[in-house]
């Protein structure tokens, strides 16, 4: 057992095998310094790890409902900063929340919004596998163009998903947070040196990571490929590594040659009927459409402030 | 400020995520390079570099050890290994009673 990483989330969880989010939980956490107070918005981490009689958490947790984390988080950290005020507690304690996809694109975004309008010193984690993944695999705000989901599936006339993702970042971004970047679970380094950044950020305000999750499960990929599917998603540019630094944008990572999205299309069953010939006219849509947004993505890295 | 949590962390309650699994990882000691990928991108933390007297025969004083307790059997720390160090091989019998814990077999007794 690795006594470092098992610190504060320990194993005995029910995710999948395969599962990247226990790795960007332990990642994130492992880099705080003070104490943390954990904050679950409902989502696979907090199904799987909070199974009565048994909690993996060895740190204080709370988990309210799917919509609310960051409203309670709100509550948690503005109670701490009066009781400090009056000195009835006298430690450093850092709050995260960790929330999917479901629970921030879509179900939490007006929560997510007040907390961050406020001004809350919490730093948000963002885990998103692109849909509902505890609940069977249905689409949500994240879902990409193309993907057979439960809620949209591919046949013989259809393609599945006909949205593309919310561009979360961006909503993010128009509150003007001191520090968010987006940061993928393939690249453990890349997190790290993120949630860094994001707690020292956390003097000023909030904070807020966007980690791309492979989901073994519905995504449909051999479980040992979550690392491979994560890293060809930065490979193809389908997930840029950025962060945004007071409105300035800074790309981690350039990737010299990007390879052509077939590439990560492939290696997942979701995606399956999209390389049949006749849906080929969909897959240059989306390579256009990702060219065209890492197009962007340069441009705004240009102009600095 | 001390309050009583009403669940609290307990390892012996932990779920026996180690009867998941139908192939277990097995570290080729003498081509283990102690990068600490395995370490990093394993989902139940299983896997911690040793640097006890045991490993210093190895090429860099540390060899990736396996605790096989929680490992579910995924095979990332497989695919990640750069040396190709980590194989997987299948549980005989599928998992079967010698590999099972002690908790289920007292179950099953």
């Amino acid at each position: 057992m690795n006594e470092q990483l098992t610190k504060n989330f320990y194993p005995g969880h029910a995710t999948c095998a395969g599962c990247g989010i226990p790795a960007i939980v332990r990642h994130v956490l492992d880099e705080a310094d003070d104490s943390v107070v954990v904050i679950n918005a409902t989502g696979c981490l907090e199904v799987t790890s909070t199974l009565y009689p048994y909690t993996a958490w060895k740190v204080p947790y709370i988990h309210n409902a799917f919509e609310n984390a960051g409203a309670t988080a709100s509550g948690v950290e503005t109670a701490y900063r009066i009781l400090k005020k009056k000195k009835k507690i006298d430690k450093d304690i850092k709050f995260v929340i960790f929330a999917g996809d479901g629970g921030t694109y879509d179900i939490g975004l007006q929560s997510l919004s007040g907390m961050l309008e406020r001004g809350h010193k919490v730093l948000y984690v963002n885990y998103d596998n692109e849909g509902y993944m505890n609940t069977g695999g249905q689409r949500s705000g994240a879902t990409p163009y193309g993907a057979n989901m439960t809620t949209t599936p591919a046949s013989e006339t259809d393609i599945g998903n006909k949205t593309f993702r919310k561009d979360l970042m961006e909503i993010v971004k128009g509150h003007h947070l001191e520090y968010l970047a987006q940061a993928n679970v393939a690249y453990i380094e890349d997190l790290r040196k993120k949630t860094k950044k994001a707690f020292q950020a956390l003097e000023k305000g909030p904070a807020f990571l966007l980690v791309l999750q492979p989901c073994t499960n519905v995504w449909k990929f051999p479980t040992s490929d979550y690392v491979k599917v994560g890293k060809l998603a930065t490979e193809t540019n389908f997930w840029p590594l950025y962060e945004i630094e007071k409105d300035n944008y800074k790309i981690n990572l350039k990737i010299e040659n990007p390879k052509p999205i077939e590439e990560y299309l492939k290696t997942q069953r979701r995606f399956k009927h999209l390389l049949r010939p006749e849906n080929q006219e969909v897959v240059n849509y989306i390579q256009e459409n990702i060219n065209q947004r890492w197009n962007k993505l340069l441009k705004k890295a240009e102009c600095q402030f | 400020m001390e309050i009583e949590h009403p669940v609290q962390h307990k390892k012996e309650k932990a779920m026996d995520t180690g009867n998941w699994r139908n192939h277990y990882p097995v570290v080729d000691e003498s081509k283990c390079i102690a990068c600490g990928n395995c370490v990093k991108y394993c989902p139940e933390a299983c896997i911690f570099l040793d640097d006890s007297e045991k490993a210093e025969a190895s090429k860099s004083g540390k060899v990736a050890k396996i605790d096989l307790e929680f490992c579910k059997g995924c095979g990332v720390c497989a695919q990640v290994c750069p040396v190709n160090a980590i194989s997987m091989r299948t549980e005989e019998g599928g998992n079967n009673n010698e590999t099972k814990s002690k908790k289920d077999k007292e179950k099953t007794n």
